[in-house]
This record gives structure tokens, sequence and C-alpha cells, in this order.
């Protein structure tokens, strides 16, 4: 069951000649996707064959940690039908280490495409075999003799701290990046308070959001040009370029990254690299095209987790009122064997640093380590799901505790509507807004004002019952200026993301994007933006579907991650085609021998606005300039084929005070959950569930919609049953869909949505990146726990973010074990 | 009991008739995508949870990488590929794309098959019928809901 609350509806104009028509930005037209997707006719990286390709499969670890003390192919290679493999040892003459993002001690690991010297998570891939068949290739994989001298192992990110056991010598320590942030004056706000209430533990737990399609490539490697070709689903390969070009020691332009189709993202498919290194290897070596599929244990055991962070010594000062004027923070953050992407995710919470408040004094001390698990990477809400997840969890708990409405302490500590654009303590600027009209929404649909009859009722029934908020912005658009308060020697900041939009011989509209779809519906979309500017259908335009680097549309940040397409793509498609418009005019001006003031694009055509009968259609214009162009006035400078680079308005961050405006966009999720425990065994049922969304302008409803839904059912997963947990030996007991259990259509509860668009004022179509939702179905399944267990400072303290119901029960059985995590001094 | 390693065998796919000389071991899922080029239906997972893999196996729903494509051995077998007939969508099918059923599309014809497959055997399925039905289809896009939705469109 599906409710949308319509808010009053925008005027969906275009401006043409003065009369405004409706246009197709706003609406749902049927997704160009779609077609070939529901008839099976999608081409995805495994649907890609090339003669004679070999199928790769990697060995891999059943250690934690342990050193490689030798690895024999011999027996591999025997086998008939076996290609061919690759080892640590080549690895490391043939590559240099990927470069690393953090300062020292981060900097000196050595990350490689295959383990060198060490394993150092169950999974670590330490050889490849390439063979003629993927049946074959995995019998090869058995028969590489690996020995290993089994080394003590560190599971835990606070035991790793004291770095008894280290993972890489190199570093000499297993933490990458540690700093200090520090805003407002947090002494001061401490001695003001009535209040203080002390949090000494929060965790957030480890889980993915597993695309269901698993990662892989197929790579050629051109001999006579030395030129790879990854046919993969690399969602960021312009960040996988940068990483893998240096460590082959071949210029970018030789690696070509190609994709139609993928099968879900999330960001799990940003750290790539290493796979793709040895596909590279493996097919220069091989003279062969290499093909790898990861298998799905594979991707649970060492493909790549959402990150795991520990909060410790919470201290939130509070005024009687309710008022909350900061709060001060340990955070500790487990980055799993390798940091990769990662350090970016100590930096990239302060995105979001008071959440949804107006809290002005904010200290967190941040501090990333490594243990012996899976690596992390970016996962659907990426290091500000972590961070939101704390603030939700100090507002529910200080509610708790001081006996105060959690709703009513939300609506006082919200940014308010008023104050946008509204600059955060640490000069981020939340662009546009209503929180608390978002929250009312959302009440409203689960039916917030009858909130004691289903009280009264479930209790009868022996349950308990509660009710819980989850407010988020989903930060979008990055300035990439904060990875230099990471590492000052960064040369990354700003952001872009480039289309080419042209007019072709037969007037079809072709588009090309720099982005990487994985499902947000980029095709339609784009087609949507370029049908309003030019004065046509979206039917009429052709926008090529997925990715290449060669089709020169592609900038150094381009790809589809953090919530930007909506401001960074359509920024792109929206400056080429205006680009286009101009040229079009021009043209038909020249033939017409006008002013291209005097043309209007309407219809398919261009044509003179006193006279439409007097009309070029767009075949005219494409034969004319591309094939037929005798005549035409020299001075004419057009082609009907642009480029255009849409660069975000950012400036280069404050280094010594952590201080700058690091997104360019703040879309709103707010959430709301009620629930019912059974006391007795812990289970708990979603009853009802809201979810109300602002991003701004919606360019394709449908698709923000879908992606309400689709960020739910994550959070809800996460938030019930999701968790990558290790044995005491490091190895990972959830490696697959049967024992990690994602939500099925039978475990989702109703979700109703609503939503407001606040026009964000900072981009070109008022419309703000809204994909990953901050997580606020984790936050709002907590709270509506911590809201069902007790009230006014008794009962159990929620205190992890993945509670399945043995958890709950575990706080019903012993409320004073989580009790004692929280205390509060009055004045 | 004789050892067989290969076996040449015959499958009706969608119409066509197909005879390949298969190991015995090579599952069902494999023989289609990789052997027959029948891209369509996908492989998400090695458990038998995601059903990503669902076809249609002498009219009974499947999940092919759960069957030897030796056992499959004279059957008609229907994938994604056969649903639309000369282009034309059938109801589900367009029921999916109305609705905005599908998003990055990998789950799709998986979760096609088994909607197919209930359609057939319950032309007027109530919601927690359709929930059923798809339980054993995993999408991480869409939250089900508007699958859901689509299947009791196309119902109507």
């Amino acid at each position: 069951m599906t409710e949308t609350t319509v808010s009053p509806e925008r005027a969906l104009v275009v401006e043409e000649g003065g009369e405004a028509q409706r246009g197709f930005i706003g609406t749902n037209v049927p997704r160009k996707e779609d077609k070939r997707l529901v008839q099976g006719e999608g081409v995805f990286f495994d649907d890609v064959k090339r003669h004679e390709m070999g199928f790769v499969y990697f060995v891999r670890s059943p250690y934690a940690h342990a050193r490689i003390k030798s690895v024999d192919v011999a027996k591999a290679l025997e086998l008939d039908g076996v290609y061919g493999t690759l080892t640590g040892d080549e690895v490391a003459i043939l590559t240099d280490p990927f470069f690393e993002l953090s300062t020292p001690p981060g900097a000196h690991i050595k990350d490689y495409a295959l383990a060198v010297g060490k394993v150092r998570h169950v999974g670590d891939p330490v050889a490849a075999v390439v063979a003629r068949t993927r049946e074959l290739a995995r019998d090869a994989a058995e028969l590489v003799e690996v020995e290993y001298e089994p080394l003590p192992l560190v599971l835990d990110a606070e035991e790793a701290l004291k770095d008894d056991v280290i993972l890489h010598e190199d570093a000499a320590s297993n933490t990458v990046w540690s700093g200090v942030f520090d805003w407002g004056d947090f002494d001061a706000a401490l001695s003001e308070a009535d209040h203080v209430v002390r949090i000494e533990r929060l965790h957030f737990d480890r889980f993915s959001s597993t695309p269901l399609e698993c990662s892989g490539c197929v790579v050629e490697f051109n001999r006579g040009t030395g030129q790879w070709t990854i046919h993969g689903n690399h969602q960021m390969p312009g960040i996988g370029a940068i990483w893998m070009a240096p460590a082959l020691r071949v210029g970018i332009d030789k690696l070509r990254f190609v994709s139609q189709d993928i099968g879900g993202g999330f960001g799990n498919k940003i750290t790539l690299h290493p796979q793709y290194t040895a596909c590279c290897l493996l097919a220069r070596k091989l003279n062969r095209p290499v093909q790898w599929t990861e298998w799905r244990t594979d991707q649970h055991t060492a493909n790549t987790h959402g990150n795991e962070r520990t909060f410790l010594d919470v201290t939130v000062p509070v005024k009687a009122d309710g008022t909350m004027l900061g709060f001060s923070v340990r955070a500790l953050d487990d980055c799993g064997a390798f940091p990769r992407y990662e350090p970016l995710g100590c930096i990239i919470w302060a995105q979001v640093t008071p959440g949804c408040y107006r809290w002005r004094n904010v200290r967190v001390d941040f501090t990333q380590v490594c243990t012996n698990k899976s690596p992390v990477a970016p996962n659907r809400g990426y290091s500000r799901m972590q961070h939101l997840w704390l603030t939700e969890r100090i507002v529910d708990i200080v509610s708790h505790e001081l006996g105060l409405d959690p709703i009513e302490v939300r609506k006082k500590n919200y940014v308010k509507h008023e104050e946008f654009p509204y600059e955060t303590p640490n000069g981020c600027i939340y662009d546009s807004g209503d929180y608390a009209r978002c929250l009312d929404i959302a009440l409203d649909l689960i039916g917030y004002s009858s909130l004691e009859e289903k009280r009264r009722d479930a209790e009868s029934r022996g349950k308990l019952f509660g009710i819980g908020i989850g407010s988020t912005l989903d930060s979008g658009t990055n300035n990439f200026g904060q990875s230099m308060i990471l590492n000052p020697e960064l040369q990354f900041s700003g952001n872009n993301e480039v289309a080419t939009v042209k007019l072709d011989i037969f007037g079809e509209v072709v588009v090309t994007l720099g982005t990487v779809p994985q499902g947000q519906g980029h095709e339609t979309t784009s087609a949507q933006v370029v049908a309003d500017i030019l004065g046509c259908t979206p039917d009429d335009i052709n926008v090529r579907a997925g990715h290449d680097t060669y089709w020169n549309s592609t900038a150094g940040f381009s790809g589809t991650y953090a919530s930007q397409f909506a401001v960074t793509g359509l920024g792109a498609v929206k400056g080429a085609a205006d680009k286009l418009a101009v040229e079009m005019k021009q043209l038909a001006a020249a033939v017409f021998g006008c002013s291209p003031d005097d043309i209007e694009l309407a219809e398919s055509q261009a044509r003179i606005k006193a006279n439409p009968e007097a009309a070029l259609p767009f075949m005219a214009l494409g034969a004319i300039l591309n094939a037929n162009n005798a005549g035409l006035p020299p001075e004419l400078d057009v082609t009907l084929n642009v480029r255009h680079v849409y660069r975000p308005p950012f400036e280069k961050p404050d280094l010594e005070r952590k201080y700058g405006n690091l997104t360019l966009t703040y879309a709103t999720q707010i959430h709301a959950c009620a629930l019912e425990i059974d006391p007795e065994t812990g289970v708990y049922e979603v009853v009802d569930y809201a979810a109300v969304d602002d991003c701004g302008n919606r360019i394709h409803p449908q698709i923000v919609e879908g992606q309400v839904h689709g960020a739910t059912a994550h959070a809800l997963g996460a938030a019930t049953h999701e968790i990558f947990t290790y044995d005491e030996e490091g190895n990972l007991l959830t490696p697959n869909f049967y024992d990690y259990h994602v939500p099925h259509a039978l475990d989702m509860p109703p979700i109703k949505t609503g939503f407001i668009e606040s026009a964000s004022p900072f981009t070109p179509l008022g419309a703000k990146g809204m994909g990953e939702g901050g997580g606020a179905g984790i936050h709002a399944v907590c709270a509506a726990l911590q809201n069902a267990l007790g009230r006014r400072g008794e009962g159990p303290i929620v205190w992890r973010s993945c509670n399945p119901s043995q958890g709950v029960w575990e706080l019903l059985q012993s409320p004073e074990k989580t009790r004692k995590l929280v205390s509060v001094e009055s004045r | 009991m004789e050892v067989v390693a290969r076996k040449t065998i015959e499958v009706e796919v969608n119409g066509e008739s197909y005879e390949r000389e298969v190991e015995a071991r090579r599952l069902l899922i494999h023989l289609i995508r990789d052997d027959l080029d029948l891209t369509g239906s996908h492989i998400g997972c090695d458990t038998g949870n995601c059903g990503a893999c669902s076809v249609l196996v002498d009219g009974v729903l499947v999940k092919s990488c759960m069957m030897l494509a030796i056992q499959a051995d004279g059957t008609k077998i229907e994938t994604v590929e056969g649903l639309a007939r000369d282009g034309e969508l059938t109801a589900l099918q367009q029921a999916f794309s109305d609705h905005h059923a599908l998003q990055c599309g990998y789950c799709t014809p998986g979760m096609l098959m088994s909607a197919t497959a209930l359609l057939r055997v319950n032309k007027h399925p109530s919601e927690p019928e359709i929930r059923k039905a798809i339980q054993g289809n995993i999408c991480r896009c869409t939250g089900y809901v508007n699958i859901v939705e689509a299947v009791k469109a196309a119902a109507e």
C-alpha cells in the first residue's frame, strides 16, 4: 500500500516566446530504460562475451591475518583448460601500490591488487586463476597451494587502537587518520546548560546495501595501443582510473571504462580497482580477454561493507526547555583491512554536522582504524548516515531521560523554515527546507492524533507500542575540497559533470552523459530536461545508455554517487541543451536571414515567432549543417554538437578551522515509524510507517518516490536484521543471502509517502540529489523501540543501530546493562 | 552405475529447440545464459535465495541456479525473453513500466517470471498472495511497493 499526500502543485511551465506551456519536467513520463529491461534485453557486464575469453577466479585467504609463506600455482597450471595465473609476487613487480588518501599513518599503507606478503582479512585475494570455463577456473583455484603462517588478529576497533596487533607494518599503527573538529564553544555551552546528558557508548553496526548484481568485468587488452577496455560495473570510473593508471604505470587514457546497465550500486561499486587491476594484468599477460564475475559469497566476504562506527563519551548540554546546545563525542570508525576510499568518511559526516538541528557547539574527536575484517566503502547514506543516527539517538535519549516529548524536542531544535539558507557551525549552507512541516505530514500519515488509542489497543493485546521519528538530510553534490581537510596535500576540490547534446544529420537529438546509471532513470530525466529546452518531446531524444570513457563526455568526478545527478548530471544536460538551442536558433536565423532572437524552438521545429509557418524541422537543421552546408555564412560558428561541463559554485574550505561549504544541496527525509513489541520474545512488527521527502523540485516524481521506497527498505533491513557479524577467528557469519537476510516482499511493512518541494536556490533546476535518504528508517526504528521500551529515565537504552528481535529481548531482560550507559547531571 | 561427466541434452526455450553437450555439473542458468546466450535471466547469489534466475520449466516456476542443465533435458523452458510477442509487451511487463516497478532492472526478469506463474493460476490475487508469490525474489531497489502495485494492476 502506498499513499501519497499531494502538496500544492507548483506551476510546471516552460517560458517560450512569453507564452507559458506545460513542460515535461515534473511529470511521470514513461521511463526510457524500461522497455529493454522488462524484456531481458538490458546489457549488464556479465552479458558481455568475447571470443576465447577466460574466466577469472580469485584464490582467497581462509585466515583473517597471516603471513604468506608460499604460493604454488604449478598444479593449477597443469589442469587442461587453465590459461594462466597471477600471484601477489607478480603484482608487486608489475604494479605500484594504489595511492592512499590519508596523511600518515594511513599514507604509508601499501595496498595492491592481490595480497603481497600478508593476508589481512578472510577473503583477501592471494592469487587469480584463469580458465576456459567458470567451473574449471574454480577447480583450478582449489589446486593452488598456499602456505600460511597465521598471525594474531584484531577484530574490534577499540582493541585495534592499542596497536598490539598491527595490520600494516609500513604504517606502524592501525590508526589510519585522526583529527579533532571543534566548532562554536562547547565548554561555554556546557556551563550554560541546565542538564548535561552523557551517553557512554553507541554503536552503528556493519551492513551493506548488497546490490543484487555482484561486481565484475570483462577486460580486453589491445597490444597495439596498450589500451585496456573494461566492460564493468564500476560506478565511479573517474576515481577508478585515478587509482589504477598510476598503479599500472600507464596514462589515464589507456583505461577505457564501458557500462550499459548496472544492477544496483549503492556505493558498494566504487572500490573495484584492486580486482580490475588484477584483471588488467591478466588480460595483458595471457593476451586474451578475461571475465570476472564475483560470487555472492565473495561479495559479502571480501568486497565492501558500510562503515562501522562506535560513538564514545557523548556529552549533550541541554537547557531546561529542551533546547540542546550541541554535543561532543569521540567517534571511532572501523574501516576493515584497507581504507581505500574510506578515509574520506572521516570528513564526509561533517556535511551534516548538527543534523537537522540548530546546534552551534560541536566537538568531534574522530579516529579511523583498520581491523582484520572486510574493507568498507561508501554505502547508501555514506558516513552521514552513521552521524545522523548519532544526532537522532541524542535527541531520543535526551528526551527519554528528561521526560520530554521527542517530537516537541525535535520541533524546538530543528532549523526553522525562515532561517534558510542556514549556515551550520562548520560553514555548510543548508539550502532550503521545512523540517517541521515534513514532520507534521509524516505524523499525519501515521495517524499521530490517535496515538494514545493505538497504544492502549496494543497494550490490551499484551504488546508494547512505540512511535519514533528519523529526521535526516541527504547532502548531495560534494565539494571535493573536503578531502583537503583530510589531507592538505590532496589536489581535489569542487566537482564537475559533463553532458554532450547534438542534433544529428536526420534531426535526431543525441544526449551523452558522463554519469554511470544503476537504475536511477538518467536516460528518462535527461530527456525531460532536453525536451523542455528544445521544444520537442522526450520521445524525440535519444539518450545513450550507460557510460563510455571514450565518448569524451566525462570529467574528473564523473560517476553516479553521493546524491548528485539531479544537480550535476542534469546541470550538465541543461547547460549543453541551452547551448545547442542557441546554435539551432543561429543556424535557422542564417537560413531565414533574420536575427536569432526572432526564432523560437517548438514542436520539433525552429521557426520564426511572428510567422510560425516559416519553420525548419529538426531534420532540416541537422541535414543543412552536416551535409548541405554550402552557402552558409562563413562567420556562422555552430557545430550542433555541444559539450557542457557543469561546475557547482564552491570555494576551497578553510583547512585550519575545518570550515566551509561541503555540499551544495540538502534534501530532507523525515520518517515516522510505529511498532509493536511482543515482550515475551522481543519479536516486533512495524505496524505503520511514513516517509516524507523534500528534494526541491522533483524532475520525475515517480522516480523520486521509488528512491524513497528503496532507501526505506535498505534502512528497515539494516535496523532489524541486516548485520555483518564475525566469529572470533574473523570468519564472516553472514556471507550470503541465506544468512544475511535482506527484506523480502513479506517483510516490508506498508509504506506511506508524502512530499513537499522546497526548491534549492543554488541549483540549475531547483532540484536536489535525494537517493540516499540518510538512513532515516534506521533512526526511526531505533527511536520507536526506545519509545516502546520505557519512558522518563526508565527502561533500557537502544544503543546499537541493528536491533534484531534477539537484541530487543536482551534489552528487555537486562535493562540495567544498557541503563548504566546513560547519566544525567541536572543543575 | 555409470558416471556421466558430459551429456547431450535437448531443450525447447521460448519455442526454439536447442541441442547442446553440457558438463553434468553445469547449472541450468549457465546453459541458458552462457550456452544459449539468453542473458535476460540473471544471477544474484550462490544459494538459491535471490530468484533473479527464475524461469518456467514445463510451466513450473524454477530457480534455474538450483537445477542442473541435464535435469532439464527434454523440457520446455520459458524465460523473460519469451514473454513479449512481436515486440508487444504483456500486460504484466507494461504494468511494471507504468507503475515504476523496476529501477536497475536486474531482479526484473525473475520477478516477472514469478508473477507470470502466479497470474496463470490465480487471475485475481490478493496483496498477501502477490507478496507470497514473489517472496523468493529479492529486489534491492524498490522495497517491493511498486512491484506489488504492478502485479495488482496487471491482474485487473
